[in-house]
């Protein structure tokens, strides 16, 4: 037992949470933004994995990290403006064309992967990049607080500095302001003049560039190579964190922090001696948990409510 | 009379027009005409009245007017040119704006940012909230519509949503206003207060169409009037040449009595009892508070409230649609706590849902079928294992008849049918059961002149046949006519009961709707009659 909290309370425990958070981050903002306009994007996913290939491949031709993030982002919006055409345009179940995007992401990555790299597991045969760590100066003096915070990769940087950008969008741009306006009433929308249609597309088209920055960092930061499915359930874990973190930017980056948390502490419970198996179930019983707890806490509220009504009929 | 319809026409085409839509025509896809070659013409800083039935087509004439529908053939001018209105933005562009029916407000925005939504004003890449809320003060005090632009639109009672709705058309330099049924959501001191701001508008120069069927505000209100009937105009006419009979005779085309006839009522056991009854909405406020009554056999107790005071809840747990938390409520004795919905019908209950697209019908089966609904499961439709379709159709048929429901055979989509139609089909199937007790929620919304009377009547003969019926309505004069006896609905309670509603008049009901007035516990008790 004393093994265990010598784990949580080290130095680089404190590390791999923020480590681990980064994709789920990323993915639960790409979340917010797509049920923010009334589309929720359970593509992610997908959208992680065909983003997390296309960084390693395009990194590799290119011998360029940066241009591997970029082409990564880069599709990910694509296939985020690929299901609004489907859901928007064609006007198939956004639920039904997310799913099926998902599956080709699954085929299609190992498929694309063998062309290229002549490999059906692991992208090892590939010279790609990764994408710089980043040492904070000043910060990486303070004592463990330094250690845990500094010397990661640029792009865990960049998902916690995607929460704050995501608030000021939606809260303070006018085009935030019209995704809500969207996503809660879009007849409302409709009649001062807002194309509900091209505010989906925008959200989704964003939503998938988000996931697009998760699946770099995956192939590009997490680890230096590809393998198939590396995403491993990562997408559906952040849309569980943003609709518990009440579809806020806030709130979905403290319960992503959560699964962060869950998630770092499996890999190194591995050092101890429980079954791996057991160890990788924690992360999904984690998101299982929370959303019991989620859901009860909405019961709560009329219990208060029955609670205070009692006491009003005692006194 | 066609004659001097034609002479009044002549005249008033003499003068100036604002606006005039010509030769109108406009056929949905699935073949119904909605519009067929109507004129209909404005002049500045009136206010016109277009009346006429449900599915008489002046809806349909609006939406095209406002850029939601385009038409077949046709015209429409404004300020002598002609102008094409391709989309809402279009129309805003050329001074017109629509307050709907059903409002287009953003309920976790504020005023302010409804306002704004779609022309934001900004500062840098933001919006603007100073300006939109110093912008929104100035406009309200401009045209004396005091709202709190800070408010969340969630919060707000109807009356101040639709003074938030002409506000911004307002905003959006709306110089012709369309305002859709405007009162059908208003008690009458909201509708009093809502004509001196229209009257205020239009001295300020802008012009208001007023879509309404209601004849009493409009003599009260308009200028002028256009009537509709199947689609077509029935002329223009200035309001004070015209009596309120003539006007309701050139809308339906015979003269409807809307009084219903009935005898006193015999009330007899409580069927309904509901005691202490507390519900908590899906935002964990308190929809219905700590509220009791009951309904007897062979009595008529409407409910009468601005929608949103807690009527739907109450409706939604008395039928089983949603779960009792706190309180209890009997039907014939039995507390339905723990029973299902199909239990809960099977003590006698019927119910005419509100929504009845949603709960009433299943819209892509046919008639049949959805006649069926309720007792598909019952030994005398279905045996062992297969239905009998023999008698089902014998039902089927019969209920057709019964209830006058107009369609091609019974095997005909439900969806197919007319509004008044579908709520027919409902209402055959509910009605059909020999209820005890029978929950009618607005039973007459948007249904036609003709459906409506049926409808109401049926009620009364069901009522004489000993069944108790509550009756959940937002037009008065539905709930004023058929009931008995009346509670009134605000915030959740119960603000009056009134024993007999024939003593009632709609000031003294309006003070309660709003809550204004309010009885003393005492007088309100009387409701409960265990």
């Amino acid at each position: 037992m004393s093994n265990f909290f010598n784990i949580i309370f080290s130095v680089d425990f404190g590390y791999a949470v923020l480590r681990v958070t980064t994709p789920i981050l990323f993915a639960a903002m790409g979340a917010l933004i797509s049920d923010k306009a009334g589309v929720i994007n359970i593509a992610l996913e997908g959208m992680m994995l065909i983003a997390a290939l296309t960084g390693v491949i395009v990194s590799a031709l290119a011998q360029s990290a940066g241009l591997g993030l970029l082409a990564a982002v880069i599709m990910g919006a694509l296939v985020g403006m690929l299901l609004a055409y489907f859901a928007l345009n064609l006007k198939t179940d956004v639920i039904l064309a997310a799913i099926a995007i998902n599956l080709i992401a699954m085929g299609g990555t190992v498929f694309v992967l063998f062309v290229v790299g002549g490999d059906k597991g692991i992208s090892s045969s590939l010279p790609s990049l990764v994408l710089p760590k980043v040492t904070i100066p000043l910060i990486n003096k303070i004592p463990v607080l330094g250690s845990i915070l500094s010397g990661h990769n640029i792009l865990t940087y960049g998902a916690f500095l995607s929460v704050y950008l995501m608030y000021i969008f939606i809260y303070k741009t006018p085009l935030g302001l019209r995704i809500r306006a969207v996503g809660e009433n879009p007849h409302a929308a409709d009649s001062v003049g807002i194309s509900v249609k091209k505010v989906q597309y925008i959200a989704l088209t964003l939503s998938g560039a988000l996931a697009g920055f998760g699946g770099a960092y995956m192939s590009m930061g997490y680890v230096s190579w590809f393998s198939k499915n590396m995403t491993a359930g990562r997408g559906f874990i952040a849309l569980a964190a943003e609709a518990m973190g009440g579809a806020t930017p806030q709130g979905a980056m403290a319960t992503s922090l959560l699964f962060g948390f869950f998630d770092a502490l499996s890999n190194s419970l591995q050092s101890l001696r429980i079954p791996a198996e057991f160890v990788q179930m924690i992360p999904y019983l984690a998101t299982v948990i929370g959303l019991v707890i989620y859901a009860a806490s909405k019961t709560r509220q009329i219990k208060r409510i029955q609670a205070q009504k009692e006491r009003d009929a005692q006194l | 009379m066609e004659t001097a319809v034609f002479i009044i026409k002549g005249e008033l085409l003499m003068q100036s027009e604002l606006l005039s839509m010509n030769g109108i025509t406009k056929v949905y896809p699935n073949g119904i005409v909605a519009n067929e070659s109507v004129d209909f013409s404005i002049r500045k800083g009136e206010i016109h009245a277009l009346v006429g039935e449900n599915g008489a087509g002046k809806s349909t004439l609006m939406k095209i007017l406002f850029g939601l529908e385009h038409p077949e053939e046709g015209e429409i001018i404004l300020n002598g040119e002609q102008i094409q209105i391709s989309s809402p933005n279009a129309a805003i562009d050329h001074g017109i704006g629509m307050v709907h029916q059903h409002f287009m407000l953003v309920p976790s925005l504020t005023v302010a940012e409804n306002m704004v939504l779609g022309s934001e004003p900004k500062k840098g890449l933001y919006v603007n909230l100073k300006k939109a809320v110093a912008e929104t003060k100035e406009l309200a005090e401009k045209y004396n519509l005091i709202v709190d632009p800070t408010a969340k639109i969630r919060d707000l009672p109807v009356g101040i949503k639709q003074k938030v709705e002409i506000l911004k058309a307002l905003y959006r330099g709306a110089e012709v206003l369309i305002l859709d049924e405007p009162t059908a959501v208003l008690t009458p001191q909201e509708t009093k207060e809502l004509f001196e701001e229209l009257h205020l508008l239009k001295d300020q120069g802008n012009t208001i169409i007023f879509i309404s069927h209601k004849l009493h505000e409009i003599k009260e209100l308009c200028d002028r009037l256009t009537i509709m009937r199947n689609g077509k105009s029935q002329g223009v006419f200035n309001v004070s040449d015209v009596s309120e009979a003539d006007i309701s005779r050139l809308m339906v085309g015979r003269d409807v009595i809307l009084k219903v006839e009935k005898e006193d009522a015999d009330p007899g056991d409580v069927i309904l009892d509901v005691d202490k009854l507390t519900v908590i909405n899906d935002f964990g406020k308190q929809a219905v508070n700590d509220i009791s009554f009951s309904v007897r056999k062979g009595e008529i107790l409407g409910v009468a409230g601005v929608e949103g005071n807690g009527q739907g809840e109450l409706v939604e747990i008395i039928t089983g649609l949603k779960q009792i938390h706190f309180g209890d409520v009997r039907i014939c004795g039995n507390n339905i706590k723990p029973l299902s919905i199909k239990e809960i019908r099977n003590l006698g209950t019927c119910h005419i849902p509100e929504d009845r697209m949603t709960y009433g019908v299943a819209e892509s089966l046919d008639i049949e079928q959805n006649l069926l609904a309720d007792k598909h499961d019952s030994p005398e439709y279905t045996g062992k294992f297969l239905t009998k379709p023999k008698v089902i159709r014998e039902n089927s048929l019969k209920l057709i008849e019964e209830y006058k429901i107009k369609c091609g055979s019974p095997l005909q989509e439900v969806k197919m049918l007319s509004g008044g139609n579908i709520q027919k089909v409902v209402v055959a199937r509910e009605f059909s059961s020999s209820p005890q007790l029978i929950i009618a929620d607005q039973p007459t919304r948007g249904i036609d002149v003709g459906a409506t009377e049926f409808i109401r009547k049926r009620l009364v003969e069901l009522r004489d046949q000993g069944s108790a019926v509550l009756l959940v309505s937002a037009d008065l004069n539905e709930v004023m006519e058929l009931s008995d006896s009346l509670i009134v609905m605000y915030g959740g309670e119960i603000t009056a009961y009134i024993k007999d509603t024939k003593s009632l008049n709609e000031e003294e009901l309006g003070l309660y709707m709003l809550g204004i007035n309010r009885q003393s516990p005492e007088e309100i008790g009387r409701a409960i009659h265990v």
